[in-house]
């Protein structure tokens, strides 16, 4: 039989399923994903976390249970630095989320817990994905041929996401073939939604806002599809950097939406009590005040949002918009 | 130059020295009040913590007393104050205010920028950098001696006869420390402060609970933002050590080799720096059980991050390790007597457990 390797759909898999999926596929490992995102999980999540957490932290714990009895292992690398910048790293929480997991949850399977620490030199995930591969019994050709396949699959992910200004979770329909690339349709207005993948993505946790944005002639842009290099290229408007990688990633896109893309409308969601964006929120709205008069808007999301609230808001702030330009 | 500083706990006294001796104007804030805080979170953003607020607040009262430049420490994460001093700049900027905070960074990580923002202090005073080092040194005493004064009242509270006589002997001996000047009076300021607290009739016969405080150094080390937990708990006869000094002197008086000693002991529930105190609050929680303490509370502002993972593995330690823990998460809501009332139910849990283990022992 084969080994099974279950990958919580939650918190990186937004981020960087696919070259995961291309590593495990390419040494013939089966990979089970955690069901999708629903009440029955969240509920199960919240149930078991530290009450004070975020609900992304607590969704993550469902998800982890929902492996449980499915998988001979579970995938939680330690995520610590993935480009190698100096004193960015990630919210404390997935620093010691292997820790917190084993912790509150009894009776898991093995976790693969390998730190992934891209500061230590540009071979770093060659060496990461040889030891995982060892923990599975490959050899270290197998693990190279992997290694190519899954970052040629990211690569391809982050392209489709950048080029076709689709969101994630489309484009790893793309990927694996249940839908062709398309967002053709004709927008009045084009809004930065700014978040983390995970909270943004996740359709049960956002009330599926960006398809809600789309329905009401939105165009949405997340951090995802702007490109390394500007996203880089702001970071010298800041006087240190954040800490938090995705946080920063919010940050300079949030720069970039208001400096050059020149965006009609701002909405950041943000989990309830979520530490770094108590910071970025703030950040954020400052400079769409002081530049220019960009609108914005923050949306919390935590265990108890509901729908109707979610679309009577921005029902509002996109009618607020029209008001403004004279369209109704 | 009007320069001030945050506030938190007894430290004023020495940064109101340093600043003074450098030939500067020290605006020392006020003890954060009610006033404080609600001007500290009427201006910050919602989720920060409580530290944030009231550091603001404290920042803008001094303001209002004409103080120039704020001198604040940052960090390199990923706890979020390392980042305060540049949003609070921001913030300030927003009301109106040319304040500059000068944020020191550590100086391992860029030395010339730490050294170049000391010279822009002691410069326009000509202080020289040697008659800054002794300046440094002596207020490094001067910290120490308030620490280890601090610490014994905790040991002489839970046992003081007349309710309430060791904070007034405390109050009196921070004025003893706060007058003196050179090393000399310092050393004499020691000495007749712990004799004065040693004078304070006490009741030997009573065997005091002992209770380890932890958590995130600023609520741990300012009582207005943990309620003044410590005095509270040494006034219901409960022993409380912290595990948190400014210099630490605790660990250089118990043969105790300070950060190393904590990751190996915080290692088998938590194998990673989660910044802020996360890792400290594991391993000081494993260290309290290993030297038989009845108890453990952990203090943390609302929406802390190192604390709340902290807090979610801790639940372990205590099972493996039988050492109860309660946690305190504090944010402007928090009332006194919510807070007592919690504690008395701890405290009486923690006599209960006690009393069976020595009836078991019997």
């Amino acid at each position: 039989m084969k080994t099974r390797i279950g990958i919580p759909r939650a918190l990186a898999y937004f981020a960087y399923y696919p070259f995961w999926k291309g590593f495990f596929q390419s040494l013939q490992v089966e990979m089970v994903l955690s069901s999708e995102t629903s009440k029955g999980l969240l509920d199960l999540g919240v149930k078991e976390a530290v009450a004070d957490a975020c609900v992304p932290i607590k969704l993550f714990h469902g998800h982890v249970l929902d492996l449980q009895d499915k998988v001979d292992y579970i995938f939680l690398p330690r995520l610590i630095s993935v480009n190698g910048e100096q004193s960015v790293t990630f919210c404390p929480k997935f620093l010691g989320l292997p820790d917190l997991i084993k912790a509150s949850l009894t009776d898991l399977p093995p976790i693969i817990d390998e730190k992934i620490d891209l500061k230590k030199g540009p071979v770093e995930l060659f060496y990461i994905c040889t030891r995982i591969g060892r923990k599975l019994g490959q050899g270290s050709w197998k693990v190279w041929k992997a290694y190519r396949k899954g970052q040629s699959l990211q690569k391809e992910f982050e392209r489709l996401i950048r080029d076709g200004q689709i969101t994630p979770m489309e484009a790893i329909d793309v990927l694996e073939g249940r839908s062709t690339e398309q967002n053709q349709q004709e927008y009045k207005f084009a809004f930065a939604v700014l978040g983390f993948p995970y909270t943004i993505n996740d359709r049960f946790i956002s009330v599926d806002l960006v398809k809600k944005l789309r329905k009401l002639g939105v165009k949405v842009l997340t951090p995802e599809m702007v490109s390394k290099e500007k996203l880089s290229a702001q970071a010298k408007k800041l006087p240190k950097n954040l800490f938090w990688y995705f946080s920063n990633q919010v940050m300079r896109a949030a720069l970039y939406f208001i400096d050059e893309a020149k965006v009609d409308g701002i909405i950041h969601i943000t989990a309830f009590g979520c530490g770094p964006d108590a910071m970025v929120d703030k950040m954020i709205e400052l400079e769409a005040k002081a530049k220019e008069k960009i609108p914005f808007m923050t949306i919390t999301i935590d265990e108890h949002t509901g729908e109707a609230g979610i679309v009577t808001r921005i029902e509002a702030f996109v009618d607020m918009l029209k008001l403004r330009r004279g369209l109704i | 130059m009007k320069i001030t500083f945050p506030y938190m706990g007894t430290s004023h006294i020495t940064f109101k020295y340093l600043i003074e001796s450098l030939g500067h104007q020290a605006i020392v804030p006020p003890k954060p009040s009610k006033k404080t805080l609600s001007l500290g979170t009427q201006n910050s953003p919602e989720f920060s913590c409580l530290p944030f607020k009231i550091l603001l607040g404290s920042y803008l009262e001094a303001i209002e007393q004409g103080a120039e430049l704020i001198i604040t420490s940052g960090g390199k994460g990923p706890c979020r104050a390392g980042y305060y001093g540049i949003l609070h700049q921001k913030l300030l900027e927003g009301m109106g205010h040319s304040t500059r905070i000068l944020i020191f960074e550590s100086p391992f990580q860029n030395l010339f920028d730490f050294l170049g923002k000391i010279k822009s202090i002691i410069a326009p005073n000509k202080v020289g950098w040697l008659e800054f080092w002794g300046h440094y040194k002596r207020a490094w005493r001067k910290m120490q001696i308030i620490d280890e004064t601090e610490a014994l009242t905790y040991e002489i509270r839970p046992l003081e006869c007349n309710k309430g006589e060791t904070t007034k002997v405390f109050n009196r001996c921070l004025d003893l420390i706060d007058k003196a000047e050179t090393v000399a009076e310092m050393e004499s300021a020691r000495e007749q402060s712990l004799r004065l607290l040693r004078e304070i009739p006490v009741d030997n016969q009573r065997k005091p609970l002992k209770i380890g405080i932890i958590g995130e150094i600023y609520v741990v080390l300012e009582p207005f933002a943990n309620l003044d937990i410590q005095v509270t708990l040494g006034e219901m006869g409960v022993n409380t050590d912290r595990s948190i000094y400014l210099t630490d002197w605790t660990k250089e008086n118990t043969a105790f080799n300070g950060q190393r000693d904590i990751k190996k002991f915080a290692q088998p529930y938590l194998n990673e720096m989660i910044g802020g105190h996360g890792i400290n609050s594991i391993g000081e929680t494993v260290r309290y059980a290993q030297r038989g303490f009845h108890g453990v509370v952990q203090l943390a502002p609302f929406t802390c991050i190192p604390e709340i993972v902290a807090k979610g593995i801790l639940n372990k330690v205590s099972q493996d390790l039988n050492i109860p823990v309660m946690t305190v998460f504090l944010d402007e809501q928090t009332g006194k007597a919510g807070l007592q009332t919690r504690l008395e139910a701890f405290v009486d849990l923690l006599n209960h457990k006690r009393q069976r283990m020595e009836d078991i022992a019997i």
